[in-house]
């Protein structure tokens, strides 16, 4: 096998458009190098790794955390850091999606991250670009990124990802989130269960090779993290759910169905938190339990590691 | 002027026919086959052992003249049947403006007349195509209308369908369904299941279909219509069709080469050429297409001829415009089946031929003494590899790329006219 990089040769680059596909030695390696730069970041990180590249961000879905986290991760790499927030309805058009690639080619940004509405955008333009993509989130496909952090986030406090129990609650049916950490969690070798009413389970849900469950008690019990999703305001419009309040009844996160989990355990939610709709605040602030802040700073590690990680190639090239 | 193929095998599926032999034609018409005394003065053209059969009928195009003539226009359309050997096709009425309109449907049946291939449209269901008031179907008829459907839009309310199929069968005519549940299909881009979970697109459920179908059979049954569901393409649905058609309910039903010859797994990875409407199905579906093809559940097979161009397919999947192109493809993806031994190669034709021909009451897909010389040449056996790129047509947006198939069209006559090969 001749593959033996980081993330997915398309075309010239490297590119991390999914969990998806990476086996447990890239994910590991990825992670293992997330660790060094925890302590390189709170220095103020190496910046050379990444000196005279040009990182660009570009997300066409409104983000605070995560576009921030990129920005930060390719400053502290020392990369050039352009941040494009393509608005208004002309640009969500796919067709401008194929024309805005063809600027940025020819503007020979090195890395692009993108942040798309529509599943397979990070995938469409990873064809057209000489660039390498990182996914920052695209439809409900995939937020690969986010998986990384919450799972470093895991083994700093578990020591490992092999047998654990992850109880993944929430709208699992449009959560890239979901799917990254199920597909990063399952390759990893943990228990994962989802959680969440039937309306908002994917169809062939079990095929992903997770227990399925609509009673959140069963899915708590015994878990050693606990990973909450956050719900649209839209999904009650659409009767998903019929409510709110139902639905933080049921499964919203509060500290009587935590209590069913191991007493150690995580919670974790990727943000930004809806209170008292699937988390409770008792328990989104209980620092015994949640570290939902932590996640924000392995975050900025993740990102400088899958940064240096794709742009090896264009360092031994140079 | 007439013409003599000789060195033919000669594939009649209405008679059953399949044997080496001569076919005569004079003024455009097919005046006798294994003539005992040809005329001496008849251009001969030898066809080598390749197969002569009827020209094909395609019950199911989409058009896009007029409105969208920079995907199709009607010369466009024209040249892509004659180079899948089709010479007589039915085009749906979703077109803008739609046809609606006697005046329209006597148009596009006028324009498309001069052109090589017979067009029959179809008329509007509804006015505008939009499932609310009735269209004007006896006029329609009378201008020409083969039958009535709101083309890629399912008649959506129950009552809509029940007053069409009553109404239109006082016209002799049928109602064609898209048969798709528009709730549960709203907004979704493949088939639900595993594969959509895994690239994160809104997925139909293959029931969409049979609720509808099981619907619309109870609407034909109350009200002695008859109902034709195209491009079916579910083991559910064509299960109730053919428990239909055995209760003698009026029901009939086409499918398109994409939902036998290919299953979701064409998708892969956001291919939005792939993306069609119905979506590409599981396996399993894909194995039922087969066996009601050969079980006589399905009548027709049809292209299903979709064309966009690139601006409406380079885009992400939930957003780029369902369909493919078909009319080139047609012959040899079906062979690919008879050459699989799914199908006989008769009944392979028949589906393309007469059985369409009869649903749409045109003279077409014979051969025989005094039928219209519309004529198909093909080698059964050459080996090709189905290339977009090598498509003609405005829009080259087809689901085979890159497939390998066997059977080419070489020759298609309209009328005793060459119009291709």
């Amino acid at each position: 096998m001749a593959d033996h990089g980081f993330g997915r040769q398309v075309g010239k680059r490297r590119h991390l458009l999914g969990i998806a596909g990476l086996d447990p030695g890239q994910i590991r390696a990825a992670l293992d190098l997330a660790e060094t730069y925890i302590s390189l970041n709170r220095q103020g990180g190496p910046r050379d790794v990444m000196r005279g590249r040009t990182l660009m961000n570009m997300f066409f879905e409104a983000s605070t955390r995560t576009r921030t986290s990129f920005e930060l991760a390719g400053k502290r790499l020392g990369a050039d850091v352009i941040n494009m927030s393509p608005s208004g309805s002309s640009v969500s058009k796919g067709e401008t999606l194929i024309d805005t690639a063809m600027t940025l080619n020819a503007m020979h940004v090195d890395v692009l991250v993108v942040r798309h509405d529509q599943s397979g955008a990070a995938a469409l333009l990873a064809q057209k670009l000489d660039a390498s993509v990182i996914n920052a989130g695209d439809g409900t496909h995939e937020h690969p990124t986010q998986a990384l952090l919450d799972a470093l986030t895991i083994r700093r406090h578990r020591g490992t990802l092999e047998d654990l129990t992850v109880a993944i609650c929430g709208d699992v049916l449009h959560s890239r989130v979901a799917r990254s950490n199920i597909h990063l969690l399952t390759t990893m070798g943990c228990t994962v269960r989802i959680c969440a009413p039937p309306t908002l389970l994917p169809a062939g849900a079990a095929q992903l090779g997770v227990e399925v469950h609509t009673d959140m008690r069963k899915a708590l019990a015994g878990a050693d993290v606990v990973m909450m999703l956050r719900l649209q305001k839209e999904r009650m419009s659409r009767s998903f759910v019929p409510s709110s309040r139902e639905y933080f009844r049921f499964y919203g996160l509060d500290a009587a169905k935590l209590a069913l989990a191991k007493p150690d355990a995580l919670v974790m939610h990727p943000g930004p938190m809806n209170r008292g709709v699937e988390i409770d605040s008792s328990v989104a602030d209980d620092l015994q339990h949640s570290v939902i802040q932590e996640q924000v700073e392995m975050g900025v590690a993740v990102r400088m590691a899958v940064l240096d990680l794709l742009t090896r190639d264009m360092r031994r090239n140079a | 002027m007439s013409r003599l193929f000789v060195n033919a095998r000669l594939l009649d599926p209405a008679n059953g026919l399949d044997a080496p032999g001569t076919l005569l034609v004079e003024a455009g018409r097919i005046a006798a086959l294994n003539p005992a005394a040809p005329p001496a003065d008849a251009e001969r053209i030898d066809c080598a052992g390749a197969c002569l059969c009827p020209g094909l009928v395609d019950m199911r195009v989409g058009l896009r003249e007029p409105g969208e003539e920079h995907k199709e226009s009607l010369a466009t359309l024209a040249a892509c049947a004659a180079a899948g050997g089709v010479t007589t096709l039915a085009a749906l009425p979703d077109t803008d403006p739609p046809l609606d309109e006697p005046a329209l449907v006597e148009f596009v049946a006028r324009r498309a007349a001069s052109l090589g291939v017979t067009v029959i449209p179809y008329g509007a269901a509804t006015k505008r195509c939009e499932g609310r008031e009735l269209a004007e179907l006896g006029l329609l008829r009378e201008a020409g209308a083969a039958a009535f459907t709101d083309g890629r839009r399912a008649i959506a309310e129950a009552r809509t369908m029940r007053l069409a199929l009553s109404y239109a069968a006082t016209f002799g005519a049928f109602i064609i369904q898209h048969p798709e549940e528009p709730s549960l299909a709203s907004g979704g881009a493949v088939t639900e299941g595993f594969q959509a979970t895994m690239l994160g697109l809104p997925g139909i459920p293959a029931a969409a279909e049979a609720i509808m179908v099981a619907r619309d059979i109870r609407l034909a049954a109350l009200t002695g219509g008859h109902v034709h569901f195209g491009h079916v393409s579910t083991a559910e649905a064509l299960a109730l069709i053919r428990d239909a058609k055995a209760k003698g309910i009026r029901v009939t039903c086409d499918t398109a080469p994409p939902y036998f010859d290919l299953n979701e797994t064409a998708v892969g990875e956001w291919r939005t050429y792939a993306r069609l409407s119905p979506p590409l199905r599981a396996e399993a579906d894909r194995l039922a297409v087969l066996a009601a093809l050969a079980d006589g559940t399905i009548d027709a097979i049809a292209s299903d001829h979709q064309p966009q161009d690139t601006d409406a397919k380079r885009l992400p999947f939930a957003q780029a415009e369902p369909g493919g192109v078909g009319l080139e493809t047609l012959l040899a993806v079906t062979l690919n089946a008879v050459h699989a031994g799914h199908l006989p190669l008769l009944d392979a034709l028949a589906l393309l031929t007469h059985r369409p021909a009869r649903l749409l009451g045109v003279e077409a897909g014979r051969l025989a003494e005094g039928a219209p010389a519309d004529l198909c040449l093909f080698d059964l056996d050459r080996a090709w590899q189905i290339r977009a790129d090598d498509l003609c047509g405005n829009s080259r947006n087809t689901p085979f790329d890159g497939r390998p198939v066997q059977g080419k069209v070489l020759g298609t006559w309209k009328a005793g006219r060459r119009v291709f090969g």
